[in-house]
């Protein structure tokens, strides 16, 4: 399905919006201004956005432990995560989640979440819930490889499968699992065969092509709204980061992750070739979305700075209803 | 206003049937609760009258169908899973404890996860070590979690119908061996507020506190003392987390004595909990030590001699209260 100019140069905006974040997130962190450990999206974002673009306002996602682009691409307020990551009080969870549990209720996204594999429960859950509701929404579970070993994605799966639940479980093929290669840990070669285990239709594409990911994300949630059935999704991508900020990566390649990095490669890079060829934008147009995705970050960056930190008494609020 | 006797399995039942009724969004999930009507008979009826998706029947899979049920609760349902053991509620804990428990707190207050998940735990049945145990103390230990123990099937009813319209989520624990015992329970309907103990006999010498079934052994103990001149007050708390001290302190103020009977293991349980509270806040009215009358530190056992030594009876409260109230 063609896009429009306005819904590419959205794309491209939040790409960028991803890559930039990012990159201040670790400087953050690197100055001890984020606390815990924080992970890096860069290098994965043609995934989160390109499956945002075929989802309605309304429709649900759970995201991972590497979650700013999964909330980004949905609509995310960068100023809101920034202030979050910084602990403050205008962040999305009032300072108390954290990089790990950035969530938007209002957007449909459901969390970020520090357990591997932990929104899986959760989207099978809202797929369910909207189905019983009958309210035409869909659910899209962001996980990865590593979390495609986890024992209640074959549980879930089948239940969604069974029910003929409205959900895409799109699985972030970055080849890393948390401090080691995700192959060696996956008995099968190609992570989309599990999918006829599950009962599920299973799909594979290249994570780093944003349009081939949007396309793909829309068919599967054509058949999910027409009540034809969950979707296994494996996006291929690379995880241009280590598992976490600080990650000394030893365990791979310093040439392998080169040419991830490289303008060929590169998610953005590819889809700014696609942009100024047959999309029809100048560089011009191109660059000026790149500044105003830089300068809506730099924004970011002050709003969480200048917001205050919370009150004592937020520690005992929000504990039960 | 009319009362009959009923069942807990059936007190439970009606309150299932009226919430249902009440309000499209309650939905109840887990393994054989549809066509079947539940292992132990508890949703009954509810699959004929509100169809396959709101009483859905689950394959084994406890992680998958409770974290089905969270999600569902954080986007608009009420549900109701139900794990058919307690026991088996440890493979679902990810699910209850880093998830439902943590939701609301983690998203700054935004998220809202009103889930019920019915279990049923303890001994006494010949059930074994995978069967048989309470468990309740591993959810009274996480912030986010309600955790409620019905004795009777008035309160099963009553609490039952709270924890459904409860915003939290709620660990709702009834008792292999309570499902068939009967009790009264009104035509009307009613609520059971969530947090406030019962007090099941009144007296002035020694406080009992017993939870679940050990409620009708404190109660059966107490009819024994009151034979050799001594008047227990009995209290159950319903609800283990919140959970109601005011109502044990004031009865301890009166007695100056207490003996606490839970059938979880000792070690590190609710007896403990319930004893810390209390001499922290009444110190100064106590009598005589707080006395812990709880299942012993060893997995339950099948056979049956050895099980009813392991967990707690009446005659260990009546010996728990004589020993504390120095009388001959």
């Amino acid at each position: 399905m063609k896009l429009s100019h306005d819904q590419l140069a959205d794309m491209y905006h939040r790409m960028w919006l991803i890559r930039y974040f990012e990159e201040s997130a670790r400087s953050l962190f690197q100055e001890n201004m984020i606390r815990g450990t924080t992970h890096m999206y860069t290098g994965e974002e043609a995934v989160a956005v390109g499956a945002c673009a075929a989802l309605n306002r309304d429709d649900y996602i759970t995201s991972t432990h590497r979650g700013h682009g999964h909330c980004l691409a949905k609509g995310g307020d960068p100023r809101r995560m920034m202030a979050e990551l910084l602990g403050k009080v205008t962040g999305y969870c009032k300072g108390k989640g954290g990089s790990m549990h950035i969530a938007d209720l209002d957007l449909g996204i459901l969390g970020a979440n520090g357990i591997v594999g932990g929104g899986i429960g959760i989207a099978t859950g809202a797929a369910y819930s909207a189905d019983l509701r009958g309210s035409g929404q869909v659910a899209v579970c962001f996980f990865g490889d590593g979390a495609s070993n986890q024992g209640i994605l074959m549980e879930a799966a089948n239940m969604a499968a069974l029910w003929k639940l409205p959900i895409i479980y799109l699985c972030e093929e970055n080849q890393y699992a948390e401090f080691s290669p995700s192959k060696p840990f996956i008995a099968v070669e190609r992570i989309e065969v599990k999918a006829q285990a599950f009962g599920l239709a299973g799909v594979t594409v290249d994570g780093n092509d944003v349009l081939a990911v949007y396309e793909a994300v829309r068919r599967a949630v054509e058949r999910a709204r027409g009540g034809d059935g969950p979707t296994l999704l494996v996006a291929q991508t690379y995880r241009l980061e280590g598992h976490t900020v600080g990650d000394p990566l030893t365990y791979r390649p310093k040439e392998e992750a080169d040419e991830w990095k490289s303008a060929e490669r590169d998610p953005i890079s590819r889809f700014g070739r696609y942009l100024t060829g047959e999309g029809g934008f100048s560089e011009k147009e191109l660059e000026t979305l790149r500044q105003k995705a830089q300068a809506e970050i730099d924004e970011a960056i002050k709003f969480a700075i200048d917001s205050p930190e919370p009150e004592i008494a937020a520690l005992w609020e929000d504990v039960t209803a | 206003m009319a009362v009959r006797q009923l069942r807990y399995r059936e007190a439970l039942n009606e309150a299932l049937h009226e919430e249902m009724a009440r309000d499209p969004s309650v939905c109840v999930l887990g393994e054989d609760v549809g066509r079947y009507g539940g292992p132990f008979q508890v949703t009954r009826g509810l699959f004929d009258r509100y169809g396959e998706k709101r009483v859905r029947d689950t394959p084994i899979s406890e992680e998958g169908f409770v974290g089905i049920a969270v999600g569902a609760a954080m986007t608009g349902l009420r549900p109701v899973a139900e794990i058919l053991y307690i026991d088996f509620s440890t493979l679902a804990m990810d699910q209850i404890v880093n998830q439902a428990a943590k939701a609301r707190y983690m998203f700054g207050g935004k998220a809202r996860v009103p889930l019920v998940i019915r279990t049923q735990g303890g001994g006494g049945r010949g059930n074994a070590a995978q069967h048989s145990q309470s468990l309740e103390m591993w959810y009274v230990h996480v912030p986010g979690l309600v955790v409620v123990q019905p004795a009777t099937p008035y309160d099963a009813k009553g609490l039952l119908k709270s924890a459904i319209r409860d915003d939290n989520p709620v660990i709702f624990i009834e008792h292999k061996l309570l499902y068939n015992t009967t009790g009264p329970v009104p035509d009307e309907e009613y609520l059971i507020p969530i947090g406030i103990a019962d007090v099941k006999r009144p007296g002035n010498d020694v406080t009992i506190v017993a939870t679940s079934r050990m409620v009708l052994f404190a109660l059966k103990a107490a009819e024994e003392l009151a034979r050799q001149g001594i008047e227990a007050e009995v209290i159950d708390p319903r609800t283990l987390k919140p959970l109601d001290v005011d109502t044990i302190v004031r009865s301890v103020e009166k007695t100056g004595r207490l003996v606490v009977v839970n059938e979880g293991h000792l070690t590190g349980g609710f007896t403990a909990e319930v004893a810390a509270r209390v001499q922290r806040e009444a110190f100064d009215w106590l009598d005589a030590p707080i006395m812990q009358v709880a299942t012993e530190d060893v997995p339950l056992p099948y056979n049956g001699r050895l099980e009813l030594e392991a967990i707690p009876n009446e005659q260990d409260i009546i010996n728990a209260a004589l020993e504390i109230v120095y009388r001959d």
